[in-house]
């Protein structure tokens, strides 16, 4: 339970670790896309955790690194050639950034870190504590965006075809002349949330370390 | 589409860092020194183009004759880190000198998304190889600008007065968000 609360919060792969920054700015258009996206680093990570940690012990230190790459290239292949069979239009609207997961430095870098040296247990655990860090933190930049940007709350949209039916909130807040901001839909957007999130945690932290001073 | 604009396209407009996210943990990460992100940006480059022209050639030629798209994923990833490996090699043994320098940064680069990033691009936005040529190398030559750039601004970022919880990578994310600001009103050039 400690391992999975300090993937999510103490040591959360996007706000704390800045880790895997590249779809956590790229997918967050849409909350739909960026959950989505979430869960799928969630199970390949789950997955290539439980793999590499099982044969930790026959992986000598010079083909480390492609050995890892190629576990996790596996499990994003896998996910991928399901999705594009049961959900395509997930598929397309993940686009370049599904095949990306294999160099997610999320992924490689806990394998690296953890599921290289700790049990199988530990390193599931931890694996599920840093998905779901990931998911909510993408989910979040997700939410900002998406209602500033367009007033509008995605939940399932292009999975329709999956569920049977969308859940596509709109107008969440009164428009005005100013709102919504189209600008937090472009990558500016992009960039200015993640920029002034990241900011807000390192000033919680900040504050709560002069706290035990 | 025309060769040029589509240089322009690559280098600029739909720039690989502002507007395609890929490649920021190097763009944040070591793009503190004007010449260090220079020899990064040429490093890229050079595997960039070259595994382009590799992947490119091995899927028209290998995977979609024997009906084995799924595993370019796989394929082109391998195809990346054996590049790296090579070209560490191939420097180390003829261009010491040259290796010394870009030696801290090519071990990096195969989980630079960027890489994986373009080759992936190039088939998914179908191109021929003259345009898949073009663009891998204007999206490179995009990378690099744009670090560069960074890396000169982040120096006098260095030295200005920031409030505490925004240093560090928040800055940097607000100097990206500006850049991408300014990137984007390229269009219609």
């Amino acid at each position: 339970m400690k391992t999975i609360y300090n993937g999510i919060i103490k040591e959360n792969p996007t706000f704390v670790l800045l880790l895997g920054l590249c779809s956590a700015l790229a997918v967050t258009k849409t909350v739909e896309s960026a959950y989505l996206m979430g869960i799928c680093v969630l199970v390949i990570l789950i997955f290539s955790s439980f793999v590499i940690s099982l044969i930790r012990k026959l992986v000598t230190d010079s083909v480390r690194i492609p050995v890892y790459i190629l576990i996790i290239g596996t499990f994003v292949t896998i996910v991928e050639v399901l999705l594009k069979e049961y959900i395509p239009d997930l598929y397309s609207a993940l686009g370049i950034y599904l095949p990306l997961i294999v160099v997610n430095c999320i992924v490689l870098g806990r394998a690296m870190v953890v599921a290289s040296k700790e049990n199988v247990g530990k390193s599931v655990l931890d694996a599920i504590g840093i998905g779901l860090g990931f998911t909510l933190a993408i989910t979040i930049i997700a939410l900002i965006r998406e209602i500033l940007g367009t007033n509008t709350i995605t939940l399932i949209d292009s999975i329709s075809s999956f569920t049977g039916y969308k859940a596509i909130y709109k107008d969440i807040l009164p428009s005005t002349d100013i709102f919504p901001i189209s600008i937090f839909t472009t990558s500016t957007g992009a960039f200015l949330t993640l920029a002034f999130l990241i900011a807000l945690f390192n000033k919680i932290k900040g504050g709560k370390k002069n706290e035990s001073n | 589409m025309n060769l040029i604009s589509l240089f322009i396209t690559g280098l600029l407009t739909s720039n690989v860092v502002l507007s395609k996210f890929l490649g920021i943990c190097p763009f944040i990460g070591t793009s503190n020194k004007e010449k260090n992100a220079l020899y990064m940006g040429i490093s890229v480059t050079l595997v960039i183009v070259i595994s382009s022209i590799i992947t490119y050639l091995m899927y028209t030629y290998i995977l979609v004759p024997t009906d084995t798209i799924y595993l370019k994923t796989i394929m082109f990833i391998l195809v990346i880190a054996s590049m790296v490996q090579l070209l560490e090699i191939l420097l180390k043994r003829f261009l010491p000198k040259v290796h010394k320098t870009l030696g801290l940064y090519l071990p990096l680069i195969t989980t630079n998304c960027a890489v994986l990033g373009v080759t992936l691009l190039n088939i998914n936005n179908g191109y021929n190889f003259s345009e898949m040529l073009v663009y891998s190398i204007s999206a490179s030559l995009g990378f690099t600008l744009v670090i560069y750039i960074f890396s000169t601004i982040r120096e006098r970022i260095e030295n200005s007065d920031i409030p505490e919880s925004f240093k560090g990578t928040p800055i940097a994310l607000i100097t990206a968000a500006i850049m991408a600001l300014v990137f984007s009103r390229f269009t219609g050039i």
